[in-house]
């Protein structure tokens, strides 16, 4: 089961998440979205940032992760996808955030901030396919 | 050297505010977009405030001319909403909906106990491989242009 989250847990967090993207764009000049900075530090993506930037960028992520766990708050984990689930929808993140030039942090958190049309355009579809795919999926199918 | 050391600090920042957030929890996020059941807002909260700081630094990169590790700031300016844009968006919200994790908790979570985050992280770089090398020529057609 899912326990509450206390809104100010989660406002903390949006905070900690909306000033890592204000330092990158400060700092580097870059935004700050993930599936970008992930294709790039693979060398899937031939542009954008050098590579040792992305990856370091990359490598912060679960460490960030270990601090806080380790340190603050253990947050609870629960995943209940199937195998090939989690092989689906991870092919379908992936290649969707490539076609569409980025996920919920490029086009989330960097592009609504500079209202970017194409960010908020990305970030209604993304949202409206998320939310009507769990619609289906647990109301109509009944999963 | 420093730009380095400052995207892996940025990075261990953006990971912690997923982890405190609870972003990692792809069952939180699944909540949040189960607006027809218990619906849990937490996400919302999430997203609504790392927008603040955000938007401020886009208003003072405004006034800036160059960021200070770098010489150019790069903002992306294409304005056009293309059906790549739309159809990728689509795409990723689907996959997203159904196991409830989008690439940056994906990332931070692997390092927190569940297997099912590495399965489903090396999906996702295959994914990303698939784009890389796909015929991406059935996306291509139609766009509204905002410039005109």
């Amino acid at each position: 089961m899912l326990q509450p989250l206390d809104p100010l847990i989660a406002i903390a967090g949006g905070l900690l998440i909306g000033t890592a993207a204000a330092l990158l764009l400060l700092m580097s000049g870059r935004i700050a979205g993930v599936s970008g900075m992930l294709a790039r530090a693979t060398g899937i993506a031939d542009s954008g940032p050098t590579r040792a930037e992305a990856a370091a960028f990359v490598v912060g992520l679960p460490l960030g992760a270990l601090l806080v766990s380790g340190f603050l708050r253990v947050p609870q984990v629960l995943v209940t996808s199937s195998v090939p689930l989690l092989l689906f929808g991870g092919l379908l993140v992936g290649f969707g955030t490539r076609l569409g030039n980025g996920c919920t942090s490029g086009h989330g958190v960097c592009g609504m901030a500079r209202l970017s049309p194409r960010s908020l355009a990305a970030t209604v579809t993304f949202m409206y396919a998320g939310f009507m795919l769990v619609a289906v999926s647990r109301h109509m199918i009944g999963g | 050297m420093r730009h380095i050391l400052a995207a892996l600090i940025i990075g261990i920042i953006f990971g912690a505010g997923l982890t405190l957030s609870d972003m990692v929890n792809p069952a939180r996020v699944l909540a949040f977009l189960d607006f027809f059941g218990d619906w849990d807002p937490a996400l919302a909260y999430v997203l609504g405030a790392s927008l603040l700081p955000s938007a401020i630094a886009y208003l003072i990169a405004g006034r800036m001319g160059r960021p200070i590790l770098h010489t150019a700031f790069h903002i992306p300016e294409n304005r056009v909403i293309d059906r790549q844009l739309l159809m990728g968006g689509a795409i990723f919200g689907i996959g997203w909906g159904l196991v409830g994790y989008c690439p940056g908790p994906a990332l931070a979570g692997l390092v927190l106990g569940a297997w099912q985050t590495w399965v489903f992280a090396g999906a996702m770089l295959a994914g990303m491989w698939f784009h890389s090398v796909a015929d991406l020529s059935v996306f291509r057609h139609g766009s509204i242009d905002l410039r005109s």
